[in-house]
């Protein structure tokens, strides 16, 4: 019987440290982790879509509450303003979700670049809406007001030959994160007013 | 029989180096081992939970009731793996991606749970540390020596710090056959021939 208790005394006693550190180690390396993360996930897309500013957009980032997710947005610094934000939407592609990251110039409500961050489409075919600069690159000056469309279906983009369906699916998150960006541009105009200082 | 603390940690260096005398933990020693720096990470990883669980199950050997000392070490293992595994998150997040599930699954490998059972369960902790040390370093020689390797012959690149090393020249072709799977096991399998006739002269 004495044994039986000193198994579980002790049992509990290691799990309950072990559980411990772990929790305090967890916390410690949280921020590092996530700025990892995007570092090595989204960067590059971020890097790309932003380019020429003068900061990181991935340490100037900000987060607003949307119902239940929490969306990350990015700041970008142009000539000592901070007149541009970056964020992530999703449409569905022919594979799976399309994570699509939409830079927006918030003086005028244009798009300054995107670039397509996470999607399983077809390696060779839909997947070159992600290689191809030029696909991206109609979205360039547009309006994130608008709704994006493919112009087989009476829209204003060039759908990636061959991968019409990958192609619709950029302009659903396009469309996407321009109600994103309708909804939340007095909390963004709010927070990069902070980030201007 | 009792050896000093000197020969417990050289002794994980030849005489008992893991993957090449003892033949154990092969599952990371074959896969990760694409790379020299693959090979040396993992090891890294793997000489630091096993220095930590050495110590950690050395000290508590009189508390720890036999009949659940196994379970007992696999809590002590898991906790040190899941410590590398954020660490190595937050501060190596390349290496971390290519090594992948290879990380997590330090907690089955036969080395550490078994120099836990064999050794540290039975001896102090500065025997259990050496004894740590010296089979964890012989452990990152034996997966760095494999990397190289493969990397030399696979792509005729080295890659150390980052910078990658031409060593044959542009005019050589890779026996491509070096990185994938069966070229691990032929690997290993020469290497541990040319140990045996090294030791048996």
């Amino acid at each position: 019987m004495r044994e039986m208790i000193k198994m579980v005394v002790v049992l509990t006693l290691l799990c309950t440290f072990s559980g411990g550190l772990l929790a305090a180690i967890r916390n410690g390396t949280k921020e590092k982790i996530e700025y990892q993360q995007l570092k090595f996930v989204k960067g590059p897309a971020i890097k790309a879509i932003l380019e020429g500013s003068s900061n990181d957009p991935i340490v100037d980032r900000f987060k607003i509450k949307d119902g239940k997710i929490d969306r990350s947005f990015f700041v970008g610094i142009f000539d000592g303003k901070a007149s541009a934000v970056a964020f992530e939407s999703f449409g569905k592609g022919f594979g799976g979700d399309i994570g699509l990251m939409v830079a927006v110039n918030t003086a005028d409500d244009t798009i300054i670049g995107v670039g397509v961050t996470t999607h399983s489409e077809t390696p060779g075919v839909g997947s070159r809406a992600k290689t191809d600069p030029s696909f991206a690159a109609q979205f360039k000056g547009l309006s994130i007001k608008d709704a994006f469309k493919v112009k087989t279906d009476g829209g204003q983009v060039d759908a990636v030959s061959g991968a019409t369906v990958t192609s619709r699916g950029v302009t659903i998150a396009a469309t996407e994160a321009g109600k994103i960006y309708k909804k939340f541009k007095p909390q963004i105009a709010k927070k990069l007013k902070e980030f201007s200082k | 029989m009792a050896k000093t603390i000197v020969q417990e940690f050289t002794k994980g260096l030849w005489d008992e180096i893991p993957p090449f005398r003892l033949v154990l933990g092969l599952c990371p020693v074959l896969a990760v081992t694409k790379t020299v720096e693959n090979g040396i990470g993992m090891g890294m990883a793997t000489t630091f939970v096993l220095v930590c669980s050495n110590i950690l199950v050395s000290s508590l050997r009189k508390v720890i009731p036999s009949k659940v000392r196994i379970a007992c070490f696999i809590i002590i293992i898991a906790t040190f793996v899941t410590v590398v595994e954020l660490v190595m998150q937050a501060f190596t997040y390349p290496l971390f991606l290519k090594l992948g599930i290879f990380i997590p699954l330090i907690v089955v490998n036969c080395i550490v749970l078994g120099r836990a059972e064999a050794f540290a369960s039975k001896n102090g902790i500065v025997a259990s540390l050496a004894d740590g040390l010296g089979i964890g370093i012989g452990f990152t020689l034996a997966l760095g020596a494999l990397g190289a390797v493969r990397e030399l012959f696979g792509t005729g690149i080295l890659t150390i710090w980052e910078k990658p090393i031409q060593v044959f020249g542009p005019s050589f072709q890779p026996f491509t056959f070096m990185i994938e799977a069966p070229g691990a096991f032929v690997c290993l399998g020469l290497m541990l021939c040319i140990m045996n006739m090294m030791g048996s002269k």
